[in-house]
């Protein structure tokens, strides 16, 4: 097992190296940057002055070096559109993306999993025929059509829910958070469900063909014969036995989440790193774009590690391995 | 003796049922997959159509009467001219523009599909067929685009594609664009199943017999195997199809796809959702409603077909 750790982790470092590249040729070799800091009649010297400040006259693997190094400080480089270092920008935008993730994580695998174990165990009735129908209507539509369709009902219609912005922050040190105030959580509760629902209903329904799959076992048959409660042989032997497919997936899924969050926070104009990624593809912000790439693909390469080590908890095979 | 009775002809669908095709078989059973394939034709058609449906051209500023600007659902404008579905804040029919709208998603959708056909097949076919560093390098880089969502991936080649080109191009290139970063974005899911289906195939008697009689490699994985190989990537084809329409109008929602001179469905949902907290709701829905039922239509057809094409299954 720590052989396959080490392994993953080499892996991670030959991905982020690729992005790194891909990252480093966006921000080299895309757009002008004297034209996008100076504006377009600034003078020959100044521009001149300006590449050598930013190294762009030295040769491209000195430059990918240097950029590198600068990454690894924290130096991204200022962003075209709004004349500030991208890493205060980004520091500034990232706790809101990071909020919704989590709760829409949590909530995702949550209740994916609480329904997954109940249309499995309840097969038969109502309620679990009415989900899994949502479901699958769930599964093929668009995020931002759900999000459309929620802020009609719950904003426009019943006026119960705000349907943009974070509401009230609360500001901890360099992160400011909108867990602590009211209007936080209100404004928390329609992006969370746009973002939330189509992940919960690919776990729900992974959980419930898992579970189903376990339960015809003859492990239960036998938990069944020696007269085991049936709450202990769903919990403890069929659901314990799903978990390994289950955090593959969701470890997954959170992963797009983030990604997915661009779309949520557009429709919600919710002031995170996602609105920020759109206005600078919009406006071609190349600093920007390629520190975002970064910041995406080392929150991947956590996540799958993390997935790695909940695997160590979850199936105690790969412990003695 | 029986006396010759006259043979009724049996009805169709009963015919169907029975047919050795499990194509038609299962689409004889299902309500939903004959509902799905109905609702896809029709769209399809009225996309085709759209020109001659269509009762003006949406995006020919000429064409628009400024003066019927918000008429409702039904009503008539100022100018006397009825509007089925109303009309939005410039007097555009929204009718029209939903056709219109509709045509582009399609033409999106199936360039799309095409060009991630047109990457995926033929690097699939090669590794599988040759393996060794050709194989590795292919895989590598699969698996490192896979590691990201496609919607990103998307978006990166979009913003890559707009800094490239010079500023007057960008909304005339949008539609060369975005159909790039749509097809660029899906090539993996090809490469990675022909590769596997090839690998599988190429161990075949049929395949060793044209080794042995001397055709060439390009002659045995054109004519051979990739004739084998249809199935799979017709599914894949339908499923990705559905993908593709849903990150079109995804990225046009978001603002980087179509441009409002070129509106496709998103284009119009994103310009739709302004009109949401003024009251001008037919702006919004219809587009919408057209999106709904293209991506569910399309989805239920894909998924027949892979529970259809599906050896597996049977």
């Amino acid at each position: 097992m720590f052989a396959h750790l080490l392994r993953r982790l080499g892996q991670s470092v030959l991905v982020l190296l690729a992005v790194s590249l891909v990252s480093f040729m966006v921000f080299r070799h895309i757009g002008d940057p004297t034209i996008s800091l100076l504006g377009e009649d600034a003078s020959l010297e100044d521009r001149q002055a300006l590449v050598s400040r930013l190294g762009f006259d030295q040769p491209v693997p000195v430059q990918y070096l240097h950029y590198v190094g600068n990454v690894l400080q924290g130096e991204f480089g200022i962003s075209y559109r709004l004349k500030r270092p991208v890493t205060e920008v980004l520091a500034e935008r990232l706790p809101a993306t990071l909020e919704l993730a989590l709760v829409a994580s949590l909530v995702a695998v949550l209740g994916g999993v609480a329904l997954g174990v109940y249309t499995a165990i309840r097969r038969e009735g109502w309620f679990s025929r009415a989900l899994m129908t949502v479901s699958l209507i769930g599964v093929s539509l668009p995020t931002f059509l759900i999000g459309i369709g929620l802020i009609y009902l719950f904003a426009v219609e019943l006026r119960w829910l705000p349907s943009f912005g974070r509401g009230e922050t609360v500001k901890i040190g360099g992160w400011t958070t909108g867990l602590l105030t009211a209007s936080g959580w209100a404004s928390l509760v329609l992006p969370v469900c746009t973002l939330a629902l189509f992940k919960l209903t690919l776990i729900m329904r992974l959980v419930r063909a898992e579970m189903l799959e376990a339960l015809r076992t003859d492990y239960v048959r036998f938990a069944r014969a020696r007269g085991l409660p049936e709450r202990r042989i769903h919990y403890g032997h069929a659901l314990r036995n799903t978990l390994i497919p289950v955090v593959t997936i969701a470890g997954l899924q959170i992963g797009s989440l983030i990604a997915f969050a661009i779309v949520t926070e557009t429709v919600f104009q919710w002031p995170g790193v996602g609105l920020l990624f759109i206005s600078s593809i919009q406006s071609v912000d190349v600093p920007v774009i390629a520190a975002y790439l970064l910041l995406i693909a080392v929150l991947y390469v956590c996540i799958n590690f993390v997935v790695d080590l909940v695997y160590l908890l979850v199936d105690p095979r790969l412990r003695r391995a | 003796m029986t006396p010759p009775t006259s043979v009724a002809p049996r009805p169709v669908r009963r015919r169907w049922r029975e047919s050795d095709s499990p194509l038609l078989r299962s689409f004889a059973r299902s309500r939903t997959v004959q509902g799905a394939v109905l609702v896809l034709a029709l769209l399809v058609l009225a996309a085709l159509l759209a020109p001659w449906l269509a009762r003006q051209n949406p995006f020919d500023p000429a064409a628009l009467d400024l003066l019927d600007a918000f008429t409702r659902p039904g009503q008539e404008g100022a100018s006397g001219t009825a509007y089925p579905l109303g009309s939005d804040d410039q007097g555009r029919d929204v009718f029209s523009a939903i056709l219109y709208g509709l045509r582009m998603s399609l033409l999106v959708g199936v360039s799309a599909v095409a060009l991630s056909l047109a990457i995926g097949v033929p690097l699939g076919l090669v590794a599988g067929y040759a393996g060794g560093w050709f194989d590795t390098l292919v895989m590598r880089i699969a698996d490192i685009q896979l590691t990201f969502p496609v919607l990103l991936v998307a978006l990166l080649v979009f913003g890559i594609a707009r800094g490239i080109l010079p500023d007057g191009y960008r909304d005339d290139m949008a539609l060369y664009v975005i159909v790039l970063a749509i097809g660029l974005s899906e090539w993996v899911q090809y490469a990675r199943t022909v590769r596997g289906a090839v690998m599988v195939e190429k161990h075949k008697d049929y395949v060793l017999a044209a080794q042995v009689i001397g055709r060439s490699r390009t002659g045995i994985l054109v004519r051979h195997i990739l004739p084998n190989l249809l199935a799979p990537v017709l599914v894949i084809a339908t499923i990705s199809f559905a993908l593709a329409i849903v990150a079109e109008s995804t990225l046009s929602y978001l603002g980087v796809g179509l441009p409002p001179t070129e509106p496709s469905l998103g284009t119009l949902i994103r310009i739709g959702q302004g009109f949401l907290f003024s009251g001008e709701w037919w702006i919004l829905l219809f587009p919408a409603l057209v999106l709904l039922a293209l991506a569910l239509s399309v989805n239920l057809v894909g998924d027949w077909l892979r529970d259809a094409l599906n050896p597996r299954l049977q």
